[in-house]
């Protein structure tokens, strides 16, 4: 079964059709990458599939996560799901956190909401373990001094491995990661890829990767599916698409990507 | 003659904080540079000494061979004919209240430059490809990447030598990103860009010369196909290994 399965979804808001009768799904593990430019729906759609859309965009159709459905589900029947079924990191890390509250009780918010969740236990210093357990994997320096930071404090790659850890503090099934790494970098974007890669396989999480860039959804995504104008137009193997895209929107883009790599190899 | 020459400047916003130091380049008439960086690089303040929005505490710029003198008005007035410049946002860098007519025709007002303005303004919109019922409409009225294009008017408008571009389209879309750069690629033909960008594809296509700064001093720079065919540094060997490729 999958573990998101979005079927027929249609998004509008004021007559307007944002996202028109989209259906894709995602299995446990298994790693999609959807693309589109700006205003192509692809941050909606991924606010549908964890029931947090604007309240002035209409959902129809249907979005089971882990099994439930979430268009049309009271807040309260999905509070339990988000963290357990899915968690997001967002593009921007300064925005994502919380700037008067340290690095480690941000960390610990979602750890002690998974414990409660799970009927659990867990003492301070037990958290207190967790959160610095989670920022090593994360392979964030310096730990002493980052749990006791303020997200000004550290860099915006910093910031975004916090982001990752406070996701992975929730164990859930699905990782859904919204342009992480548009606000960083190249280097740190490399850096941050490949920690996403790692922790997605360690942890046998599923992942929805939202990007507008290519070849950074070929670094981490198997399937790709490319969203225009809210509708999608091309669903396949990463490699397939990319080598043989079919869709002229999408044969466009490979185009233009493969142009700026082109320019790169001092060959040519 | 370089039409601009950086000779050994080093600035810093605080005592304490240097954020160049000993930077040299030159740009040569009509050889498109490329000025590759990452945040806190100091890209940007090296544009902002340019533009006479800042002096260096040590070190000389020259333009055409003239020192560059931020203070004096008469030096400035036919630099800024000679230099403008294409930020980053498309949507900040367009005043919402004025037509496109008034925000092209700004230069023309600043530099005092004899009119009529309209057919100058109107041959600017076409040199960048836009439509000619342009003119009279409001910024609002267009997507990123045509009000990119008329930032790129406006700075074309009273046909400078040399164009300071700043990330000018990062926060493009790929699709319009392209487009852009073709652009400016044709506009060179008949002035110099200087292209700050973290985006060595981007540089790559646009940039005959490339010069690489880390932590405000530059590790590298050469001609932009020898330099990525050979890095020298091991930070632009890391820079380049960084960039995501599309699949082979």
């Amino acid at each position: 079964m999958s573990l998101l399965a979005i079927e027929g979804l249609t998004l509008t808001t004021g007559g307007r059709e944002l996202v028109s009768n989209l259906s894709l799904s995602i299995a446990p593990g298994a790693r999609l990458g959807l693309i589109g430019e700006s205003g192509s729906g692809k941050s909606l759609t991924a606010l549908a599939a964890i029931g947090l859309l604007p309240p002035d965009i209409h959902a129809e159709g249907s979005v089971l996560l882990d099994g439930r459905q979430v268009i049309g589900a009271r807040e309260n029947d999905l509070i339990p799901i988000r963290g357990a079924a899915a968690a997001t990191v967002f593009q921007e890390p300064l925005t994502a956190l919380d700037p008067l509250m340290k690095i480690g009780r941000q960390v610990a918010e979602p750890l002690i909401r998974r414990y409660r969740r799970e009927g659990r236990d867990i003492d301070r210093r037990g958290i207190a373990r967790e959160v610095r357990d989670l920022l090593e994997r994360v392979s964030l320096p310096d730990i002493e001094r980052i749990v006791n930071a303020y997200p000004y404090e550290i860099s915006g790659g910093q910031r975004q491995r916090v982001a990752i850890a406070m996701a992975l503090a929730c164990r859930p099934k699905l990782l859904i990661a919204d342009e992480p790494t548009t606000a960083l970098d190249v280097t740190t974007q490399a850096e941050i890829l490949e920690l996403l890669s790692k922790l997605v396989d360690e942890n046998g999480m599923a992942l929805l990767f939202i990007s507008h860039d290519l070849p950074v959804v070929a670094r981490v995504a198997e399937e790709v599916a490319v969203l225009r104008q809210g509708e999608l137009v091309e669903q396949g193997p990463v490699k397939s698409v990319f080598r043989a895209p079919a869709h002229d929107y999408t044969r466009m883009l490979v185009a233009a990507a493969a142009a700026f790599d082109r320019a790169l190899e001092p060959a040519q | 003659m370089s039409l601009v020459s950086v000779e050994s400047i080093s600035f810093g916003y605080s005592r304490d904080e240097q954020v160049l130091r000993d930077v040299s380049f030159q740009v040569r008439r009509g050889v498109n540079v490329g000025l590759v960086g990452e945040s806190g690089s100091g890209k940007s303040t090296i544009l902002k000494l340019l533009l006479g929005l800042a002096r260096p505490n040590s070190g000389t710029i020259r333009f055409e061979g003239e020192v560059l003198k931020p203070g004096d008005r008469a030096f400035m007035r036919g630099y800024r004919r000679a230099v403008q410049a294409v930020f980053q946002d498309p949507y900040s860098s367009l005043d919402p209240r004025q037509r496109v007519d008034a925000i092209v025709a700004e230069p023309l007002r600043a530099l005092k430059i004899a009119g009529p303005h309209r057919p100058i303004i109107e041959a600017a919109l076409r040199d960048v490809g836009l439509p000619s019922d342009a003119i009279s409409r409001y910024p609002h009225e267009f997507s990123g990447g045509q009000r990119q294009r008329i930032a790129i008017a406006r700075a074309i408008v009273a046909r400078p030598q040399l164009i300071l571009a700043d990330e000018a389209v990062s926060a493009l879309d790929l699709s319009t990103r392209i487009r852009i750069v073709e652009l400016l690629g044709t506009l060179s033909k008949a002035m110099t860009i200087l292209f700050v960008s973290h985006d060595l594809g981007v540089v790559a296509s646009l940039c005959e010369e490339i010069v690489i700064l880390e932590k405000g001093r530059i590790v590298e720079s050469g001609r932009t196909s020898a330099v990525l065919a050979q890095p020298k540094h091991p930070y632009t060997q890391k820079l380049l290994a960084s960039v995501p490729r599309m699949p082979a």
